[in-house]
């Protein structure tokens, strides 16, 4: 670990080893301490709660593997908020990214003014979501809303964009592309490490616009695409606050997300044990997805240095 | 155009070239400008509109057809939906402004500690930490929601705002220390190393050396700490439950609660709630990209 002492024999430690080792330990003693306190025993706590029957009032029962087996067997909603949570991620991964990455080149062009056109579409991203769930519930309202005004102001048909199962869920995806722009902020970062001379090279080259974006842009970025999708999925799959606050689930549940179903049975019906078992479903089902990701990414990432900083 | 220097062909053709390219690049730039004003237009409108609503009648508001700019500028829209019957927003805005408060320090100081720790100072178990660290940033938090709530209601403090501040005494959060750690291995060897044989000790050199020179990451901290902070709604959700210790999102959302049609009071009050952010983010946007940047980008 420290610098190459004489390998084999007894390796001996620096004179300063347990100093330098209590040290090192009082300094990242908070992180230490804290990943402990609010981050594995409660882990440690969530699983034992997931095998038990707790509503706080009384003792933990335990109950085995019952909450899981009724999870899956008997819970309808549990199903049906999975399968929301999951179309939801899926269409926000897409639209998101490809606006984020569209918006990103442009703002990535060398040109006056770039700075101010930053500011307009970063934006968003300082709004509260209780003021951006508030603004939009008005924006999508189906009477007085400014969107449906701007349809028919413009000759198209209004849409019931929350008050439809068939809109709901779609209308809070462009909401949350609105709210996305963090996307945009590290994409941008990776365009501009791209170097110039891929770009002039390729053009040499007689490599179009449109070819340089495929040929170049793209697999230069492909390690900032894989970030975003990694970050963005497991964004997605926390997706809550809108949808408390603006569809509540509704209209027929297709807004009822899986942290909706959640905090529901935990903080409304006090069922903490069912609760914990619906967080574990999920975080294995995300912890699954994720190393799927990584599994497959080394089919697409490109990497440029393979050596770690 | 060459009626008076007549050029040789090939310097013709290759001004000629020349132009074409620089005509298309021009339309290039045309274009890229065009789609960005859409782009801004599109971007910024939910804002504009929020602005506007804020001082539109409630008449004008439920009224068809729709009008963008308002006919009547109500300004008393503000003070009125401040003051409201029921509702506390000085209170939740001092709310919101103490829990900052209590906060930062923790963050500013034991992420920038621990930063150091991970970043210069050598010990068995330093990357098996940091590891766990990282991991934990994509550990999804529904699965510490309910065991912390249990934690907090067990030492008595639910509808207290401790739950919000003390965890963050302990390391400041994953991606600050993450964000620092980088910064600080950018920061030369040599300075450090030169105040160990004058006898520094770490405590002196984080403090007297790494402190100052980070403060344009601290700053990036900071701010990214206070908006997070100002804009939580799931930790008050959950842990503050009287309406005297409400945060101004809380608040918010209580007062939409309660007039859930008066979208003229409720847009006044959003845009309070976002007007001081959006004076930071144009103050400081280098910051807080910054942040996001440093945060993000390496994960």
């Amino acid at each position: 670990m420290t610098t190459s002492t004489a390998p084999a024999l007894k390796p001996k430690r620096s004179p300063h080893f347990w100093r330098n080792t209590i040290e090192g330990y009082l300094f990242i003693g908070p992180v230490v301490l804290g990943l402990l306190i609010w981050t594995f025993g409660p882990m440690v706590a969530s699983a034992y709660y997931s095998l038990t029957d707790y509503r706080i009032i009384s003792a933990p029962e335990f109950i085995g593997f019952q909450n899981y087996i009724d999870l899956f067997t008997r819970d309808r909603l549990f199903i049906q908020s999975l399968s929301v949570t999951v179309r939801y991620a899926i269409m926000v991964m897409f639209l998101g990214q490809i606006v984020s990455l569209l918006i990103a080149v442009l703002l990535s062009q060398k040109l006056p003014g770039m700075s101010i056109f930053r500011t307009f579409f970063y934006l968003p991203i300082i709004v509260p979501f209780v003021a951006s769930a508030l603004l939009w519930r008005y924006l999508f309202n189906k009477d007085y809303g400014p969107i449906n005004g701007l349809l028919t102001g413009i000759g198209l048909p209004e849409i019931n964009w929350l008050g439809s199962p068939h809109s709901a869920l779609f209308s809070l995806v462009i909401m949350s592309v609105w709210t996305g722009a963090v996307t945009t902020i590290i994409y941008v970062a990776g365009l501009q490490q791209i170097p110039e001379e891929l770009h002039d090279a390729a053009k040499i080259d007689g490599g179009n616009s449109v070819q340089r974006f495929f040929y170049v842009t793209i697999p230069m970025l492909s390690p900032t695409i894989f970030f975003n999708v990694v970050t963005g999925f497991i964004a997605a799959f926390q997706f809550f606050v809108p949808a408390f606050l603006m569809t509540e689930g509704g209209p027929a549940n297709s807004t009822y997300f899986y942290n909706l179903n959640i905090y529901e049975k935990a903080f409304q019906w006090l069922e903490m044990g069912y609760a914990s078992a619906m967080a574990w479903v999920i975080f294995v089902i995300i912890m699954i997805i994720t190393i799927l990701l990584f599994r497959i990414s080394n089919r697409w990432v490109y990497y440029e240095s393979a050596n770690e900083s | 155009m060459s009626a008076v220097s007549q050029p040789t062909p090939s310097i013709q053709l290759y001004s000629q070239q020349n132009q074409a390219a620089r005509r298309k690049k021009q339309v290039g730039m045309g274009t890229v400008y065009a789609l960005l004003i859409i782009g801004s237009v599109i971007f910024m409108l939910p804002l504009i509109i929020m602005v506007a609503t804020s001082f539109k009648s409630f008449n004008e508001i439920n009224s068809y057809p729709p009008t963008f700019f308002p006919r009547e500028w109500l300004p008393s829209n503000y003070p009125d939906a401040w003051s409201y019957q029921n509702t506390n927003f000085p209170r939740w805005t001092l709310n919101t402004l103490i829990i900052i408060l209590g906060t930062l320090p923790g963050v500013v100081l034991t992420s920038s500690l621990c930063a150091y720790g991970f970043a210069r100072m050598q010990f068995p178990g330093r990357r098996l930490w940091f590891g766990l660290v990282l991991a934990s940033i994509m550990l999804p938090p529904q699965v510490t929601l309910i065991p912390l709530y249990i934690l907090f209601f067990q030492l008595g403090w639910l509808n207290t705002f401790w739950p919000l501040i003390i965890p963050a005494w302990f390391g400041g959060g994953a991606l600050n220390i993450f964000l620092l750690r980088q910064f600080y291995m950018q920061i030369p060897k040599e300075l450090d190393e030169a105040a160990i044989i004058d006898g520094a000790t770490h405590l002196t050199i984080w403090w007297r050396i790494y402190m100052p020179l980070s403060r344009p990451a601290l700053v990036s901290v900071t701010l990214l700490t206070v908006l997070q902070i100002w804009n939580d709604f799931l930790g008050p959700l959950i842990y503050l439950t009287s309406p005297d210790n409400y945060t101004l999102a809380l608040g918010l959302n209580m007062f939409q609660g309660l007039f859930i049609t008066r979208n003229d009071y409720i847009m006044a009050i959003s845009t309070l709630m976002v007007l001081p952010m959006v004076v930071m983010f144009i103050f400081a946007q280098r910051y807080i990209v910054q942040g996001f940047v440093t945060s993000g980008l390496k994960g």
